[in-house]
């Protein structure tokens, strides 16, 4: 079973999105230049937009389908979802930020338990009790990746995540990235127009242009560093 | 002024401001403080000596404005909500409607209010009923009129600083599960707070000062009904007037110097 089918099509004015391509386990990054369609295909996967025509299936799960017209919301689709500049919050707590996101069901010291240990696994631990306001974009993103993975989605969405960082901290969180996606087996589903992200990122690379799939490749990485610990800590040996 | 006497005044001003004339200023400085002193102890007078007056109609005020604002608080907040996010029929209506008593008089709005909650109508007798008293000529009449004076306020500043709030991190919200009505509570009023604050701030002064409509509603029952702007009203009808209305005056200056500081503070 694959972790998302996509096939759908999606008319905004002049622009027409039609789309279709399948995901497994890992890292599928839809490549392509500015305004070919990517975030709008991460729209209606979310379910934040719905398609014209076409059916999207997560895990198994059909969450939209024209025809029968059928629309599962946002919030039961079980996907989560870190935007390009973060979009935490800003009148909560870091800790706030993740425990909101988290779905299980317990009280609410039971959430803020299970959001810490995400905030521990991305190495932000230490920013619990910070205002969004008062972090760095690395920070930020970090704790967006914690607060996307807290509601134990089947599939995360990443939206441009690296794009508003610097090229110190992008590798960085490249590697975070890299080793939380292994380390959880949650498939992620990655929007970018940067070569070099797409390939060190990447399982598979989804090349976008004009809102169409142009084709579909595997990436091989002989010498990638999986450990999400180590990429908190900054290493950077890929 | 002629030349000689520009002259004449710099130079006293100059003398004055010497330091072995410092003897004139201390002088000067002394009577000032003395006249002003004065004026603040007759003031001080004139407060204790009326605040009897003043009193009764003050904390009724309070015991109006206090439940209205938070009533016409709420209901607002959820009519610029509904304003600022739904499309449904009888939007325009809503809006309309709700904005009427800004642009009424007052007196037109008590009427209507005297009408609607008379006992003696089918409305009126009905409410009458469920709440066990009638609704006119007693505080909770002054309180329904606060309440429709306020309302307005608190729905039009409601719906602009919720149609102010970036809907990304709204849908931010949705995709970490949270409910709809847990996005308007925990993500959208939060972040529009400054300018629902600041809604609920003009609604509550509206609803302090409220006149027309409580006088029709209320009756101006001395002791019963007469809140502060119905006091001051009949204050013209005694010679100590200009102090209570100074009195006044100095609490509004002061309640406006603390709502400044409390908004300073808080930024």
């Amino acid at each position: 079973m694959s972790a998302l089918e996509v096939a759908v099509t999606r008319k905004i004015g002049d622009f027409e999105l039609d789309t279709s391509f399948t995901v497994d386990s890992g890292i599928s990054v839809l490549f392509g230049p500015s305004g070919a369609g990517k975030s709008l295909t991460l729209s209606l996967i979310a379910g934040l937009i719905r398609p014209d025509t076409g059916t999207i299936v997560i895990n198994g799960v059909v969450v939209t389908d024209c025809a029968r017209r059928e629309f599962v919301s946002t919030q039961e689709r079980r996907v989560g979802m870190v935007f390009q500049d973060g979009l935490l919050l800003p009148h909560r707590s870091v800790l706030d930020n993740v425990a909101l996101a988290v779905r299980q069901a317990g009280g609410r010291r039971a959430r803020r338990d299970i959001a810490r240990s995400w905030l521990e696994l991305v190495g932000a631990a230490e920013l619990a009790g910070r205002r969004p306001g008062s972090l760095s974009g690395g920070q930020r993103q970090r704790v967006a990746l914690a607060r996307s993975l807290a509601g134990e989605p089947a599939i995360v969405l990443m939206d441009e995540p690296l794009t508003a960082l610097d090229s110190a901290v992008r590798r960085e969180m490249r590697s975070l990235i890299r080793g939380v996606i292994t380390s959880t087996g949650i498939a992620a589903v990655l929007v970018t127009h940067d070569l070099q992200e797409a390939e060190e990122l990447a399982d598979v690379v989804i090349d976008y242009a004009d809102g169409r799939v142009l084709g579909q490749r595997t990436v091989t990485h002989p010498t990638r560093l999986e450990g999400p610990r180590e990429s908190a800590a900054g290493s950077e040996e890929e | 002024m002629k030349r000689d006497e520009r002259v004449k005044s710099a130079s006293v001003l100059a003398v004055a401001s010497r330091p072995k004339n410092k003897g004139v200023v201390i002088i000067a400085v002394a009577l000032m403080g003395l006249g002003l002193g004065y004026g603040l102890a007759h003031l001080m007078a004139g407060y204790i000596a009326y605040w009897g007056v003043v009193e009764g109609p003050f904390w009724l005020t309070l015991r109006v404005a206090v439940p209205a604002t938070l009533i016409a608080g709420v209901a607002g907040i959820a009519a610029g909500y509904a304003l600022a996010k739904s499309h449904f029929p009888g939007r325009d209506l809503l809006e309309t409607v709700g904005s009427l008593p800004i642009i009424l008089p007052p007196t037109v709005i008590g009427y209507y209010l005297l009408e609607t909650l008379s006992p003696g109508t089918q409305f009126g007798g009905f409410l009458t009923r469920v709440v066990g008293h009638t609704l006119v000529y007693n505080v909770a009449g002054c309180i329904v009129a606060a309440t429709i004076a306020a309302f307005p306020f608190c729905m039009r500043a409601s719906r602009a600083a919720i149609e102010g709030v970036d809907s990304s991190f709204e849908q931010a919200a949705r995709t970490m599960g949270l409910p709809d009505w847990r996005v308007a509570l925990q993500v959208t009023i939060p972040l529009a707070r400054r300018g629902i604050a600041a809604g609920l701030t003009i609604g509550c002064a509206r609803a302090l000062g409220e006149y027309g409509a409580t006088l029709m509603v209320g009756g101006d029952i001395n002791g019963k009904t007469r809140t502060l702007s119905l006091a001051i009203l009949d204050s013209f009808t005694t010679p100590e007037r200009n102090t209570m209305l100074l009195i006044l005056v100095l609490m509004a200056v002061t309640a406006m110097i603390g709502v400044g500081l409390l908004g300073r503070s808080r930024s």
